[in-house]
C-alpha cells in the first residue's frame, strides 16, 4: 500500500506550481507537508488525490499507475482548511455519508460511526447541522468523516489553520493519537514548523513546487538540507549571517568566535552560518557561549517569550528568550551564542554542517 | 410616530383599492356595476364565479395557463440547473461569452420572435399546443434561470463538490442529494420567476394558439359580445387570475428573501 509519485508537474497558466516533485510514502506512515504559502503543498495534495492531473509524471498507488483513474475510485479521503461539511445534513449523517455509499450494513455503519465520534468527542453533537457547530467541532466533523472510511490515503490539508489559539492546541495534542495504529498514509500539509515536531513522522519540505527534502521530521529538522528548509523549518526562522572560517569562525566582518568541532574538518572559504533564535540568549548559559554586542531593534512579545530582534553590524537577528523581556528600543544588549549551534551553509545556501544534535545537552 | 402609521395606511389603501374594486364588480351583476356607485355589493352574487367554473369555455383557460406554466417552469429548470453547473464549476472556451449572450435574449422584445415562432410552429404542427407556448417561454426563462442558479451554485464551496466526490458520491446522486439542497431557495426563486413570466406574458401565449389551448388571458377579452362587456364575469375571471400567482408567492416568500439577499435577482 505504498504511495509512489514519479516526477510530477503541474503548470497552471504558464506558472510552474509544481516541479517534478517524486517521492514515495510508505503505508502507515505519517508524513508532513511543509512549506510557505504558495510552496504548493495545496497542489500536490490535489494532484496526489487525483483532484487534479498533473502535466507530467504519474502517480502509483499499490505499484498500479492510478494517474487517469478518477478520483472517486481510489479510495482517498481528504480534509480541508475550510470545515468542509455537508451543510444540508446532520452531523451523525455526515459522517456516514461515505460508509453508507460504500454500501456497509446499517448496524456496522452505526457502530463505526459512533466510535469515530466518541474519539473526536463530538457523539453528543449527532443531531446538530454542522452550522449549528463551533469552527473546532465543524473540523472535527469533517475529520471523523474522513477517518471513518478507512481510505488508503488520507490528506490533511492544513486542517488545524482556522481555529483558534485553544482549540488548535488541543486538536494537535490529540492528532497523534487519532492517527497511530492507521493504516492508511497520512500526508499532513502545513506551514507551522512546531505542528510538524508535534506530530512527528517524516516530513516533506516544499518550496516554490519543488521538493526539497524528504526524510525522518528530526533528521530534517536538525539537518536541514539548505538555508531555506532552516528558514521554513524554525519559528522564529533561523538566523542566517554570512562569515569566513579560517582557523576561527568569523561572523560578518568583526565578531570572531573560536572553531567548534563540527566545523573543524571544514576547508577555509566563505560560509553562511545559521543559528536558531532558541539557542541565543541575553543571559549566559553555559562556559561555551560568546557574548556578542548588539543593539535592541524591538522586543517582540508572545505570550511566554520574547522574540528580540536585534541589529549587530547591519544584520538582524531574532533572539528567542523565555520570559517577558521589554527591553527599551536602541539599547545595548549582549547575546550568547554557543558556536557549537552554529550550522554552516555554502554560499549557495546548501548544509555542510550541522551541529550535533546533543552537543550541548539541549535540543 | 402615528403620522407614520397613517401614511402607511394611506400607502396600502392606495394598493388595495383596485384589488379591492375588483373584487367587489365580481360579486354584484353588471347591471349593479353599470347602474349605481356601491362600495359594497348591494346585492350579493356568486353567478359570475359559477359561470366560470360551469362553463368550459372559461375553465379550460385556466387550466390551459396553469398546464404551460408548469410545463415552462418545468422544463426551464431541467434546462438550467445542469447549463448553470457547468458555468459556475467548469472553465470553457468562451464560457463568459456565451454566457452573456444568453443573457442578451432577454432584451429583445418577446414581439421580435413572434412571427418566427408563429410560422415555424404552424409548419410543424406546434400549432395550438400548450408545449409551443411552453417552448417559447423558455427562449426568455431559461436565461434568467441559469443566471440566477448560477449566483446561488457559486456561492457553494467548490470543495463540497470534491468532499462528495472523494466520499464515492456519482454526479447525479451528489447533484440531487447534497448539491440541490445546498440551493433550494435558488431553485424556488427561479422557479417563482419563470412562473410570473410565463403566467403574465400575453403576446406570444395567445398568438400561438387558437382552441385548444388558448390561456385564460385571451379567454377574458374575448368576453365582449353584442350586449357589450359582461363585467361581473371579467372582474370574476381576473379575480381568479390572482390566485395562481399569489399561491405561488405564499410557497417561495421565504426563499424569495433569501434569493434577493444571496444571488443575484
Amino acid at each position: 500500500m505504498s504511495l509512489q509519485l514519479k516526477g510530477i508537474s503541474k503548470t497552471v497558466g504558464g506558472e510552474t506550481w509544481i516541479d517534478d516533485v517524486s517521492l514515495t510514502l510508505e503505508p502507515g506512515s505519517f508524513n508532513v507537508l511543509l512549506g510557505l504559502t504558495l510552496a504548493g503543498k495545496t497542489t500536490l495534495m490535489r494532484l496526489i488525490a487525483g483532484l487534479e492531473r498533473p502535466d507530467r509524471g504519474r502517480v502509483f498507488m499499490h505499484g498500479r499507475d492510478v494517474t487517469e483513474v478518477p478520483v472517486r475510485k481510489r479510495n482517498v479521503a481528504m480534509v480541508y482548511q475550510q470545515f468542509i461539511n455537508y451543510p444540508s445534513m446532520t452531523v451523525y449523517d455526515n459522517i456516514a455519508s461515505p460508509l453508507r455509499i460504500a454500501g456497509l450494513p446499517r448496524r456496522e455503519i452505526d457502530r463505526r460511526v459512533r466510535e469515530e465520534a466518541e474519539r473526536l468527542h463530538i457523539d453528543h453533537l449527532l443531531d446538530r447541522l454542522p452550522s449549528e457547530l463551533s469552527g473546532g467541532q465543524q473540523q472535527r466533523t469533517a475529520m471523523a468523516r474522513a477517518l471513518v472510511r478507512d481510505a488508503d490515503l488520507l490528506l490533511l490539508d492544513e486542517p488545524l489553520v482556522n481555529l483558534d489559539y485553544k482549540l488548535r492546541e488541543e486538536l494537535r495534542a490529540e492528532m497523534r493519537e487519532i492517527f497511530a495504529r492507521r493504516r492508511s498514509i497520512v500526508v499532513y500539509a502545513t506551514t507551522d514548523p512546531l505542528e510538524a515536531l508535534a506530530l512527528g513522522g517524516n516530513t516533506a519540505v516544499l518550496q516554490a513546487g519543488r521538493l526539497i527534502q524528504y526524510g525522518p521530521t528530526l533528521q530534517v529538522y536538525h539537518h536541514p538540507a539548505t538555508e531555506h528548509v532552516a528558514y521554513v523549518f524554525s519559528d522564529p526562522p533561523m538566523n542566517v549571517v554570512p562569515g569566513r572560517l579560517d582557523g576561527e569562525v568569523r561572523l560578518g566582518d568583526s565578531t570572531r568566535l573560536p572553531l567548534p568541532p563540527h566545523l573543524r574538518q571544514l576547508p577555509s572559504g566563505a560560509y553562511r552560518f545559521g543559528i536558531r533564535p532558541s539557542h541565543l540568549s541575553i543571559v549566559r548559559r553555559s562556559e561555551a557561549e560568546v557574548a556578542v554586542p548588539a543593539r535592541v531593534v524591538v522586543p517582540e512579545v508572545t505570550g511566554s517569550e520574547t522574540f528580540i530582534h536585534v541589529r549587530h553590524h547591519d544584520v538582524d537577528w531574532v533572539i528567542q528568550q523565555p520570559g517577558v523581556h521589554l527591553l527599551p528600543i536602541g539599547s545595548g544588549v549582549t547575546m550568547h551564542l554557543d558556536p557549537a549551534r552554529l550550522f554552516a551553509f555554502d554560499p549557495a545556501g546548501r548544509l555542510v554542517a550541522a551541529p550535533e544534535p546533543w552537543a550541548a545537552g539541549r535540543v | 410616530m402615528r403620522i407614520r402609521y397613517l401614511v402607511l395606511l394611506a400607502y396600502i389603501l392606495f394598493l388595495m383599492l383596485p384589488l379591492y374594486w375588483m373584487v367587489n364588480m365580481s360579486l354584484k351583476t353588471t347591471a349593479e356595476t353599470l347602474t349605481t356607485f356601491s362600495l359594497v355589493p348591494k346585492s350579493l352574487t356568486f353567478d359570475n364565479y359559477r359561470t366560470i367554473f360551469s362553463d368550459p369555455a372559461w375553465y379550460s383557460g385556466y387550466l390551459n395557463s396553469i398546464i404551460y406554466v408548469s410545463l415552462n417552469t418545468v422544463m426551464s429548470l431541467l434546462v438550467a440547473l445542469p447549463a448553470a453547473y457547468a458555468f459556475s464549476r467548469f472553465r470553457f472556451l468562451g464560457d463568459k461569452h456565451l454566457f452573456f449572450w444568453l443573457l442578451t435574449n432577454r432584451m429583445a422584445p418577446p414581439a421580435v420572435f413572434l412571427l418566427p415562432f408563429f410560422q415555424l410552429y404552424s409548419s410543424v404542427g406546434l400549432f395550438d399546443t400548450h408545449i409551443a407556448v411552453a417552448l417559447a417561454h423558455m427562449l426568455f426563462n431559461v436565461p434568467l434561470a441559469v443566471w440566477i442558479l448560477e449566483g446561488f451554485m457559486s456561492g457553494v464551496p467548490k470543495e463540497i463538490d470534491e468532499t462528495a466526490y472523494l466520499d464515492g458520491y456519482s454526479f447525479p446522486r451528489f447533484f440531487l442529494t447534497i448539491f440541490l439542497p445546498l440551493i433550494r431557495a435558488g431553485v424556488g426563486v427561479t422557479a417563482f420567476f419563470c412562473f410570473m413570466f410565463s403566467w403574465v406574458e400575453l403576446l406570444l401565449a395567445r398568438t400561438l394558439t387558437s382552441v385548444n389551448a388558448k390561456p385564460i388571458a385571451a379567454v377574458m377579452t374575448r368576453t365582449v359580445s353584442a350586449s357589450g362587456l359582461d363585467w361581473g364575469v371579467l372582474t370574476a375571471a381576473g379575480v381568479l387570475t390572482l390566485i395562481p400567482g399569489a399561491l405561488v408567492i405564499w410557497f417561495v416568500r421565504n426563499h424569495i428573501a433569501k434569493g434577493f439577499a444571496l444571488g443575484r435577482v
